[in-house]
Formats: structure tokens, sequence, C-alpha cells
């Protein structure tokens, strides 16, 4: 049996009362995709959070290839999320900087490149996103929602990760731009032979980019299987998430 | 509710504030002596804390170096020819220009960086940071605090000169005092201890304005109306800080009732 890439065991975290996740396991092999779907407010992003230890969790385990790292701080954390790129999910651009000096950030920071260097790097990963080396020297904010997702993707991908996030890729775009994305992450993915999580409550996107699916509910994940099987799972509530229907045994909390 | 429950919450708060800014500091400052050593960003962060804020410094000192001599002129009669001079220079090294150059920084400075950082905590950018190998305390907040360190006491030094000029040109054009007597007089009164001073405690004022921009801009949440209130917020506990630093550091360097 191969080591999982990511294992998370019982994972709780709550943010003051209110318990955010419940005991989550989850388990991603080497260059598998998994993506995890459920509905806003359910945990996701701070599961992704918990893994890169931008959030400490309260209780539970997260090995990273066979490592508990749920409790590294400092230079030991950050030798581990060298592992990772992420994809924010409004992209996380830093506005201070030319789109390019974005894509090369990781690298002239994180790795110590020249910047002549991480130029040329930054240059072919845009190019790989579909973007000309003009934008390279534009200004995040004078970008469109679907090209700063791009510019995110080149970033995540741009220090050649093991193992990348993608928080929400296609959420705020339209629906043409959201397949450009799903499209874009299945090639360049493919190509880097990563493995990768994701998080949606997009099932067009979630089909597109997964193989396996898992689903969060009320903190912990109640379903999981290959994506062929999703149609098939005799989960009620798997039912009513990817049908969208109002009517099932998830009941929307409207009023508090 | 009962004031004796209402003052020891308020208590309570306070102090686990003061821990937790405390802890803020605790974790900022050793990434100041670190390498790697970002010299672009502090110096991007001198231009932008101390270069831009000698037009706001040298207007308040001027105008407080004006007011301190038309105060005391017409407070004494007698023997006021000598004794405006001596009384400025020795109030404006001392206490008013630090005070005012440290107050006036606090609102440009503090707010912006709780606003900067604020923004790149709402809109994830500080998570993208760690998670591009870099650590925002070395990336973000120790340029800052440099900055504001390095560049406070030469702010301050600068108002003092403009403080001075602001009492003489009372005295000379509105008093009509001898200008060589009142630069005399001034140079004589000075000395090197009250100037220094002054500069001990703005860099300790610059310290605390760029630590409670970075505090409240890094612990900002919940969209544009979080990182308005952690501007606010930057603003108003950089200010109380500085006052209450400046009575600690004057009864320090001065005081005991010598
Ligand atoms: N840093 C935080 N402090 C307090 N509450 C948080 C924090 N991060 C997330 N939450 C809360 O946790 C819940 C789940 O958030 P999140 O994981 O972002 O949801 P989603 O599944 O839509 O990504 C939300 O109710 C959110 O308000
Ligand atoms: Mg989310």
């Amino acid at each position: 049996m191969t080591t999982p890439k990511i294992e998370l065991k019982g994972v709780q975290k709550r943010f003051g009362t209110k318990v955010v996740l419940d005991g989550v396991d989850l388990s991603v092999d080497p260059g598998e995709s998994l993506v995890i779907i459920g509905g806003s407010g359910t945990g996701k992003s701070v599961t992704l959070k918990s893994i890169l230890g931008l959030i400490t969790p309260d209780k539970g385990s997260i090995k990273v290839d066979g490592r508990e790292v749920s409790r590294l701080t400092g230079r030991a954390r950050e030798e581990v999320n060298r592992k990772f790129g992420m994809l924010f999910q409004a992209a996380a651009l830093f506005d201070s900087l030319t789109v390019w000096e974005n894509v090369a950030f990781g690298l002239i920071q994180g790795r110590g490149l020249n910047r002549t260097e991480a130029k040329q790097i930054a240059l072919q990963k845009l190019a790989k996103v579909g973007l000309g080396p003009e934008v390279g020297e534009l200004s995040p904010s004078e970008l469109s929602g679907g090209m700063q997702k791009r510019v995110g993707l080149a970033r995540a991908i741009a220090a050649e990760p093991e193992i990348i996030f993608f928080d929400e890729p296609t959420t705020g775009l339209d629906p043409i731009m959201a397949d450009v994305i799903n499209d874009l992450i299945v090639t360049t993915v493919k190509d880097m032979g990563v493995t990768t999580l994701s998080i949606t409550h997009d099932m067009v996107s979630a089909r597109k980019i997964a193989d396996k699916i898992a689903m969060i509910y009320k903190g912990k994940i109640i379903w999981s299987g290959r994506k062929e099987d999703i149609d098939n799972s005799g989960n009620p509530y798997v039912d009513q998430f990817i049908h969208g229907r109002a009517e099932g045994p998830i009941k929307m909390e409207l009023a508090k | 509710m009962n004031p004796f429950a209402l003052v020891g919450r308020f208590v309570i708060a306070l102090l686990s504030e003061i821990g937790r800014i405390f802890e803020f500091a605790m974790n900022a400052v050793p990434q100041a002596f670190m390498p790697p050593i970002y010299g672009r960003l502090i110096l991007q962060q001198i231009m932008r804390i101390g270069y831009f804020s000698l037009p706001v410094v040298g207007l308040t000192a001027f105008f407080t170096g004006g007011a301190l001599a038309l105060q005391i002129a017409v407070g004494s009669e007698i023997g006021a020819e000598t004794l405006v001079p001596q009384i400025v220079v020795l109030g404006i090294t001392r206490e008013l220009g630090p005070v005012m150059a440290g107050l006036m920084v606090a609102g440009r400075v503090s707010a912006a960086i709780a606003a900067e950082l604020g923004t790149m905590r709402v809109t994830e950018q500080i998570d993208a940071l760690t998670t591009l190998s870099t650590n925002p305390f070395k990336y973000l907040v120790a340029p800052r605090i440099i900055a504001a360190v390095l560049t406070m006491p030469i702010l301050v030094g600068i108002g003092d000169i403009i403080g001075v000029m602001g009492g003489w040109v009372v005295g000379v054009y509105s008093l009509d005092y001898n200008s060589a007597s009142y630069l005399k007089n001034t140079v004589d009164f000075l000395k090197m201890g009250d100037v220094t001073s002054g500069l001990w405690k703005a860099a300790v004022f610059g310290f605390i304005i760029a630590l409670m921009g970075c505090y409240h801009g890094y612990h900002s949440k919940g969209g544009a109306q979080g990182v308005g209130a952690a501007t606010t917020n930057a603003v108003v506990s950089a200010a109380i800080l500085i006052l209450a630093a400046n009575y600690m550091m004057t009864s320090l360097f001065f005081g005991g009732g010598r």
C-alpha cells in the first residue's frame, strides 16, 4: 500500500462555540485529484487552511507524505509548505506587485532565484495559462476576474509544487470562463503529475477535475468515492446536493 | 450590570489585549534581525513612513513653536525676550517636538499600515504569502517597524529645528525681538541631553506607530467594516501608547523630583 500524500484523521476545529470541523477524515493518494463538495460555510476552506498550517486544528492528525504536520511552526512549516501551491478563492494576488512579480514571488522570496531568471519562468507559466508577456507588466487590479484566477493558477504552479489546492476555482466566473479554468486545471495538473485537493460547490467543475469526490456536511465527510459513483451514491444528502434541490435532509439555516 | 463587574471585565479585556500585542511584538522583533533582511522593502517603507511625513511634521512643529512663543511672551512681561527662546527650545526638543510628531505620524502611518495589512488579510493575501514560503512577519511587519524606528528620530530632529524657527519667526516679526540675541539665547540654553532624550522618545514612538498599525491590520477581520475598525483602533491605541510612553520616558530621563 502506498503512503497517502495527504491524510487527515479526526480533525476538529471550533471558532468560539461554533464547531466548524467535527472529526474530518480524508485521504488523498499521490497523483490523485480529490474534490471536496459541500455548501457554503461548511468548513471547506478551513479544511484546506488547516493542512497548510494557516489554522491550527484543536484535535486530530494531519499527515503529509506520512509525516505529522499539524503542530509544525516556523522553519519546519515553511519546509513542508514548499510542497504546496494554492489557488485562492478570490485569487489573492498581491496588488502592490505586477502580474509577473506575483507569479515569480515564490521563486524569488521562497527559493532565492534572481529576478531575471524568475521572470523568465514566470512568463513561461503565464503562457501556460494562456496569458501573453504583455499581461506580465500589468497590475492585478487591471485584470478581469477570470484573468486574475489564471494568474493565481500560474503563481500556484510556478515553483512546481507536488500538491496543489484549489479553493473554489470557478466561483464568480461566467460558465465559459469557468470551463476555461477547469480545462487549464486539468491540463496543467496532468502535465505536472501532481496531487490536487480542490473544494467547490460547482458540480460541473467537480465532475470535470475530480478523480474522487468527498462530500462535507456539518463538519464531517459524509460520503466519498469515485466520481463515476456519485450519481448512485445512495446517500440522500449527496443526491440533494448534486441535484441542487431545496427539499431534502439538508436544511438551510435561513434564520439564526 | 453591576459596575464592579463592568470594570473587572474591562480590565481583563485590556490585559489580554496587552498580552496579545506583546506576543505579536515578540514574533515580529526577532524577524527584524534575522536574515534574509529585505533591504528593498525597508527602503520603500522609509520613503513612505519617513519622507512623506515631512510636510505634516514640519507644519505641526512650526505652528507649535510659534504658538508657544506667543503664549510665553503674553504671560511674562519682564525678561520675556530671554525667556521666550529658552522655553521654546526646551519645550520643543524635550516634549512637544516628539509628542506632536508622534501623534501626527500615528494618524498618517498607523492608519495607512492598518488599512494596507487589513486589506491584505481579508483578501487572503497574507495567507498567500505563507503558501509561497514567505513569513509575513518578516516580509510585512519587520520592514515597517525598522523603517519607523529609524525615521522617526530624523523626522523629530528636523521638526525640532523647524519648531525653534517657528518661535523665532514669531519672536522677531511679531514681538519685535532682536534676531541675533534670540538665536544666541536659544543656542546658549540648548543642552545636548534635551535633544537626545527627544530623539530616544521618537524612536520608541516609531516602534509604537508601526507595531499598532501592523497588529491591528494583521488581525483585522470581516471585510471592509473590519478594516475600517482596524484602522481606527490602530490610530487610537498608538496615540494612547505614545502619550503613556512619553510620560514614562519623561519621568525616567528628568523625573525623580530632582
Ligand atoms: N478565522 C476564522 N475565525 C472565525 N470563524 C471562522 C474563521 N474562518 C472560518 N470561520 C467560520 O467557519 C465556517 C466555515 O468557513 P469556510 O471553511 O470558509 O466555509 P466554506 O465551506 O464556504 O469554505 C464559517 O461559518 C466561517 O464563518
Ligand atoms: Mg470557502
